[in-house]
């Protein structure tokens, strides 16, 4: 079923036409549009002679020195493609993009998180890689499956990670001697953690430091807990806040504020979880393997080591990694489709990897981020993928992100009971869904 | 001279008295020939205002029909929308969030209103003849006020915590146990409005001062010889004279107030639980607009306040007749 248009014949009439190469790539662009019926490949490798000027935008600065040493091995392959990146602080890049978007001049490429690509995917926004994927140029398997399914859009794909995250629990061991608590080993439950964070905030209080820290946010903290008592936050357009099941994973973190082993949700407000654990005030910080960038120069590194999640009715982490997207309005799609392509191959995955600032998710290229902290026992958040689930999303998921902030913490806090404000919630949420 | 022009008894010709009602004050060229009347000149007024205009029009004008219009329709988070009339505004009225974000509002307008007196007050002080240092002083207090909003809310954010902040350090020091400023409903938007009211005292001093510097300084000279203390020169002359400038202040800090976001937004943080509680109309419009991807409900809310802008500084207005000296 694979189209093959002859390259040669491609590279000939990219030569003779010298100047329009440009439009001719559009045109070639244009053909692995959504469409689908006319062409069955739909995408070829293009001519390493051709000439484009094309941007890629990012939200991590921490990145951009990997990123340039994969565009200068991009840039040997097509020396004729300028590739500005344009990095954009998170707190702005979505509001820009989407304004960018609202107007179609998305940049070509572009870095895409598990929240937004149902909000831009299902509005036409990007390309789908359907044609790369058919090619053979990204294979798909070569990826956690959970995050490729996380950029599938109504069954149609539109991207594949270029890192991965989950989420394991950072533990100071130093505090652990200082309290005379056996630091825990291999599986352990529920009540198990509950118990050793308690009792170090017990025996450490003169010293105002505290056993574990509360929840704030979903991904690092209650989606876990929701995900390993059973349950789960969406499915099908519906919530699954209503269910005994993420009461339970909600009411874990209740639990912990009320026993005394976590600072008040005031107390995390002011000052965030990840501080407290910097600060070497926290025993046990729930946190993404992204957290590792952030002890890089700080001296207590050197007493951190990595717990697996505790495990309820079973064993789960969140999962979550950004995409490289092209976008749909690009006029040199022809040229970001190179990048894209290359971008999610294995040497260009290894490069990121062995810059050290993520963990890339190409299958095979992770050694190095374990090295980095060789007696931290990272491979915890390499071990997760096994049981790992994707972090939940929808096609807006933001409507109901602002919810969950809004109206969890009054049952972390006990202001509220855990069972009223989940079903509150749940209902709410349920509206913000049907909206989509 | 002065008083005559002021008093309509003594209105002598036509033209002051078209120039008293507003009308053209340049009815008279300096030769005293007869201006001719505006509309013989033909198109070229009109293109000498056309720079400023267009600019006007392109990023003011423009801007609030679109958001008029958008604000009657359901609009998607990329733009395709439909018109659904006044549906927006009818959910926007029964919405609790709005009165929430409407009252903490008016708490911080209150709150940085509270600047003005106290910046008459340091203004008048800066104004002493012979005061050593002036400039100096000026600097410090209109610092605040350049530096970036954003900068000003990090520093504070680290002053207000509740566990190591310098605040509540320096309150325990004599014995008061102070609250979590930022992560406390009841005192959320009272935290911000301090930093407010600091950061917006420098302007109100440097505008009262020039205000102060047109006063003319025989006033205080025969209040003195008739024995008037400095109290009651302050009370009798400088306060009445220096209205115009109050009204001034007054008018942009009210504005200003009501639009409040970046100080907000970036001491209490986007993740904070109390937001719900403790939001602005601006963030409220922010939350609706770039969070929740709801372009028409948040051009409604922009409406809204634009409208109370409009009715607040309208009030002003008629209000400056009763309390504001003709100078």
């Amino acid at each position: 079923m694979t189209r093959t248009p002859a390259r040669g014949a491609t590279r000939a009439a990219a030569l003779a036409l010298g100047v329009t190469l440009l439009a001719a790539g559009c045109g070639n662009g244009d053909d692995t549009g959504g469409e689908g019926a006319d062409s069955s490949g739909g995408w070829t490798e293009p001519a390493q002679d051709l000439a484009a000027d094309i941007t890629y935008s990012v939200w991590d600065q921490t990145q951009v020195a990997a990123i340039d040493e994969n565009l200068a091995a991009f840039n040997e392959k097509y020396p004729n493609i300028d590739v500005t990146v344009n990095v954009t602080p998170w707190g702005e890049y979505w509001t820009k993009l989407q304004t960018q978007a609202s107007s179609d001049t998305l940049p070509d490429l572009f870095w895409m998180n598990g929240p937004n690509i149902g909000l831009y995917a299902s509005n036409g926004k990007i390309e789908p890689i359907t044609g790369e994927v058919e090619a053979g140029a990204i294979d798909p398997a070569s990826y956690p499956s959970s995050l490729v399914d996380l950029y599938t859009v109504d069954g149609t794909q539109y991207g594949v990670p270029k890192d991965f995250d989950t989420i394991g629990i950072w533990t100071n061991t130093a505090l652990f001697d200082k309290a005379g608590v056996d630091l825990p080993t291999g599986d352990w439950t529920w009540q198990e953690f509950q118990d050793t964070a308690a009792e170090i905030s017990e025996k450490l209080k003169s010293d105002g430091v505290y056993g574990a820290a509360g929840g704030m946010d979903g991904q690092t903290t209650y989606y876990n807990t929701i995900f390993q008592a059973g349950g789960y936050v969406v499915e099908d357009g519906t919530s699954g806040y209503a269910t005994p099941e993420d009461q339970a994973g909600i009411q874990f973190w209740t639990d912990l504020m009320e026993s005394g082993a976590s600072p008040s949700m005031q107390q995390l407000t002011d000052t965030t979880a990840d501080q407290w654990f910097t600060s070497g005030k926290l025993a046990m910080y729930w946190g993404g393997s992204w957290f590792r960038a952030a002890l890089q120069d700080e001296a207590l590194a050197k007493d951190v080591t990595v717990l697996p999640l505790p495990t309820d009715e079973e064993q789960a982490t969140v999962i979550h990694g950004v995409a490289n997207v092209v976008a749909a309005s690009s006029t040199n799609k022809e040229a970001a489709q190179a990048l894209q392509v290359f971008l999610a191959s294995k040497d260009a995955q290894q490069q990121q990897g062995d810059a050290g600032s993520v963990i890339p998710a190409f299958t095979g290229t992770q050694s190095a981020f374990t090295a980095s902290m060789p007696d931290a026992n990272l491979q915890v958040f390499l071990d997760a993928v096994a049981y790992a689930k994707p972090l939940p999303v929808s096609n807006n998921s933001a409507a109901w992100n602002a919810l969950e902030t809004d109206l969890l913490p009054q049952a972390f806090s006990g202001a509220k009971p855990v069972d009223q404000v989940t079903a509150d919630l749940a209902k709410q949420m349920d509206a913000a869904l049907a909206e989509e | 001279m002065t008083t005559s022009t002021h008093d309509p008894r003594v209105v002598a010709s036509p033209e002051v008295a078209a120039a008293r009602q507003g009308r053209s004050t340049r009815s008279r060229r300096p030769g005293g020939q007869r201006r001719p009347p505006l509309r013989r000149d033909g198109v070229w007024p009109w293109l000498f205002v056309l720079p400023l205009f267009t600019g006007v029009a392109v990023f003011y004008l423009w801007p609030i029909v679109n958001t008029a219009y958008l604000s009657m329709t359901r609009s998607g988070p990329f733009g395709g929308s439909t018109f659904i009339g006044f549906g927006n505004f009818t959910e926007l009225v029964a919405d609790p969030q709005l009165y929430t974000s409407l009252g903490n509002t008016l708490v911080y307008t209150g709150i940085v209103a509270l600047g003005i007196p106290i910046a008459v007050y340091v203004a008048s002080l800066l104004n002493l003849p012979g005061l050593r240092f002036a400039q100096f002083y000026r600097v410090l207090f209109f610092l605040p006020y350049v530096a970036m909003p954003t900068a000003i809310a990090m520093v504070w954010r680290v002053m207000f915590n509740g566990d190591f902040g310098l605040v509540n350090r320096a309150l325990g020091v004599v014995g008061v146990d102070g609250p979590y400023w930022v992560s406390d409903s009841s005192t959320a938007i009272v935290a911000v409005a301090i930093v407010g009211l600091w950061s917006s005292l420098g302007f109100s001093v440097i505008v009262l001062g020039a205000g102060l510097k047109t006063i003319p300084p025989e006033l205080y000279e025969a209040a003195e010889l008739d024995g008037a203390s400095t109290w009651r020169q302050f009370r009798s002359i400088t306060v009445p004279l220096l209205t115009p400038s109050i009204f001034f202040v007054t008018i942009i800090t009210v504005i200003s107030s009501f639009q409040l976001f970046d100080l907000l937004y970036a001491i209490l943080g986007s993740a904070n639980p109390v937001l719900p509680q403790s939001m602005s109309l601006v963030y409220l419009f922010y939350r609706e607009g770039f969070v929740n991807n709801d372009k028409g409900y948040a051009a409604a809310v922009a409406m809204v306040i634009f409208l109370v802008i409009g009715v607040v500084t309208a009030l002003q207005f008629r209000m400056q007749r009763r309390w504001v000296q003709d100078v």
